[in-house]
């Protein structure tokens, strides 16, 4: 099967949902004739038409109360913002509304819904356009949180997160949109909460999310010649946390590198570094370590971006380092 | 009472008023249970009554169809309980009982009726209005025929999600309505004093190319009727309408308030503009008698009576349902 894009795979994945299931209706700014800012909703329009796929305003708590209500009333919608910076913009809705209506109402009502966005830095567009915010998400109860690494996994993702009845944000990240992999088989599904070990190893985990994931695997590639031998956890979800696979994994290795995107302070590798220090305290033989970005707002140049975010330098150094532990 | 004495004009049958009124009555009756209840120290947290509101919530209700979906606010009890919401699981709900109407995980802020499609009661103010359009959009998809209501206070015209809202409504056309119930008073502060034209929702409703209306909100038919119109003109894809009905508190904001920032002549004028009374002078004017009147009257107080003793009677929520409806497979499991 011939390889296809990150960006080929986001619509594509939406594209067979929307195929299967006549509920599921697109909203977002741009994402109709212009097909996505970023590309991701290339040929939906021309398939589904206007009755499906609904250019929106600039108003993102329009578009996300509005798929919360359509998705309380009997649909499906997969509401793009654009921005991941921007969910802040209709933070109230992903904050107190989307997660919290069934519990408040005692599973009255629910709310599948599929917030997608693009995330993540290193492509220069500065503070307010680069963030990763994956973290933002992980901090609510009720939000199911996806982030892929590869095309196929877009695929697989996206049919679990639109079949899913809870309502799920799903970060597409900006700096992988060009990146190629195998395309997903037919009625290929992954399902929410399953971590993948993406490289085997025998002497240190290194547990990755969404664009840190080649950067682990870059990682991994140099360590082996100098025969450190890296396992690559990809986490895929955030919500449900698959800390099984994790704790397996650092059962074999007795060793944890986090490389995580979203700022240190607050980031998600702290969630997973406090899981492994109350449940895998046993399994370790050196101190966890978290390459995370550092936490300053994301700058604008090359050079101050790759100062800030994870490089495979530092992942490779701090390796090291704890190798010698 | 300086009430015009003339004969409606309302197409209601007279039976049908005198449901309406009965149906305020029991609202009423909760809402002072809900407060007695409060000082008795049976509901803890906050309450924000409704009592005073009870024909926007009633007039409207009687106007819509069963399977219409209905968004309100954190000010939200008439609208269960027009509804259908039955008083007893509303008052269960603010007293933390397991029969409560959400398993007393809302309380009094999120009450919520799903079998009749009342959607829930929102405490971040103007959040719903997006929700409700959302609601038309689904409605109008699905080609079911349904509308969608939103009510909100004077309070939420000031809110961006408002504004969105009606924009998103209007540029698709969509089965809404826009009901604001404008009782004067954003919180404790005198609405004027905090928005640039007059009457806070129907005077935004021409920049987004909306037709509004400004009704009298203590006027059980004059509700229904305005509804009726609206919901009529949004079914036959006429798009969403604006309605803003004046009305007044009884209580304060919430239960702290004693709502001293209001002059005493106001307070007097708009009491007795009571919506009971109103709906009560309809009645006689049609020529319904005091008997049956006062039994409907009753049989509300009865009905309250009944709800408050069996909503005490019941038992404590369990701790376990603390850790069920997160997910829609009704676990809180999160990882692995």
């Amino acid at each position: 099967m011939a390889d296809v894009t990150y960006r080929e795979a986001v619509a594509e994945g939406i594209a067979r949902e929307m195929r299967r299931d006549p509920t599921v209706v697109c909203l977002g700014e741009d994402i109709g004739a212009a097909e996505g800012v970023f590309k991701t909703t290339v040929g939906l329009f021309t398939e589904f038409g206007p009755r499906r796929v609904w250019d929106t305003p600039i108003s993102e708590q329009a578009i996300v109360g509005a798929a919360m209500g359509a998705a309380m009333t009997g649909l499906r919608p997969v509401a793009e913002i654009m921005f991941s910076d921007f969910l802040a913009c209709c933070w109230d809705y992903l904050a107190n509304e989307i997660p919290k209506v069934r519990y408040m109402t005692g599973g009255q009502v629910s709310v599948p819904l599929v917030v997608r966005t693009a995330n993540g830095g290193g492509l220069g567009f500065g503070a307010q356009h680069s963030q990763a915010v994956e973290n933002w998400a992980l901090t609510v109860p009720g939000l199911k949180v996806v982030a892929p690494s590869t095309p196929a996994d877009v695929v697989g993702l996206m049919a679990a997160a639109i079949r899913s009845d809870d309502p799920v944000v799903f970060f597409e990240h900006k700096g992988l949109f060009a990146s190629k992999g195998p395309a997903a088989p037919p009625d290929h599904v992954v399902e929410l909460g399953r971590a993948a070990v993406v490289r085997p190893g025998t002497d240190v985990t290194l547990v990755a999310l969404a664009w840190t994931v080649p950067v682990a695997l870059a990682a991994a590639e140099a360590l082996a010649g100098e025969g450190v031998s890296a396992e690559v956890v990809d986490l895929r979800c955030l919500v449900p946390l698959d800390m099984r696979t994790v704790l397996d994994s650092l059962a074999r290795t007795s060793r944890l590198v986090i490389v995580e995107e979203n700022p240190y302070q607050g980031g998600w590798g702290g969630t997973v570094a406090s899981i492994v220090a109350d449940e895998g305290f046993e399994l370790l033989d050196a101190p966890i370590r978290r390459i995370a970005s550092a936490c300053v707002p994301l700058p604008f140049a090359d050079r101050l971006e790759d100062e800030v975010m994870p490089t495979v330098t530092k992942v490779t150094e701090a390796v090291r380092r704890l190798a010698a532990y | 009472m300086g009430e015009a004495m003339l004969t409606d004009q309302s197409e209601i049958t007279d039976a049908r008023l005198l449901e309406l009124h009965e149906q305020m009555t029991v609202i009423r009756g909760t809402e002072k249970a809900a407060q007695d209840l409060f000082l008795a120290g049976l509901v803890k947290g906050t309450t924000h009554l409704a009592a005073g509101h009870e024909a926007v919530a009633v007039g409207a209700s009687a106007a819509l169809r069963d399977d219409d979906y209905v968004f309100a606010t954190y000010r939200g009890h008439h609208h269960a309980m027009a509804r259908g919401a039955p008083p007893e699981a509303c008052l269960a709900e603010l007293m933390s009982k397991a029969t409560g109407l959400c398993k007393a995980k809302g309380g009094s802020m999120h009450l919520t009726f799903a079998e009749r499609n009342m959607l829930g009661s929102y405490a971040i103010v103007g959040s719903h209005l997006p929700m409700a359009v959302g609601a038309a959009w689904s409605a109008t998809l699905r080609g079911t025929g349904q509308v969608a209501v939103a009510f909100f206070g004077d309070g939420a015209t000031n809110i961006g999600a408002f504004h969105e809202a009606l924009n998103l409504a209007a540029v698709w056309r969509l089965p809404v309505l826009f009901v604001c119930e404008n009782n004067l008073y954003m919180e404790y502060t005198p609405i004027g004093d905090v928005t640039a034209v007059a009457n806070p929702a129907a005077d935004r409703a021409p920049a987004y190319n909306i037709p509004a209306e400004v009704i009298d909100g203590n006027d059980v038919l004059a509700v229904y009727d305005a509804v009726s119109r609206a919901a009529a003109r949004a079914r036959e894809g006429g798009g969403p309408t604006i309605l803003e009905a004046r009305t007044y508190r009884h209580y304060g904001h919430s239960r702290t308030d004693p709502a001293k920032y209001r002059p005493a002549e106001e307070v007097a004028q708009w009491l007795a503009r009571d919506p009971l009374t109103v709906s009560r002078n309809h009645l006689s004017v049609r020529g319904l008698s005091e008997v049956d009147i006062a039994a409907a009257e009753e049989r509300a107080s009865a009905s309250v009576a009944d709800a408050v003793a069996a909503a005490k009677s019941a038992p404590d929520a369990d701790p376990a349902e603390a850790f069920t409806d997160v997910w829609a497979d009704g676990s809180a499991a999160w990882r692995t």
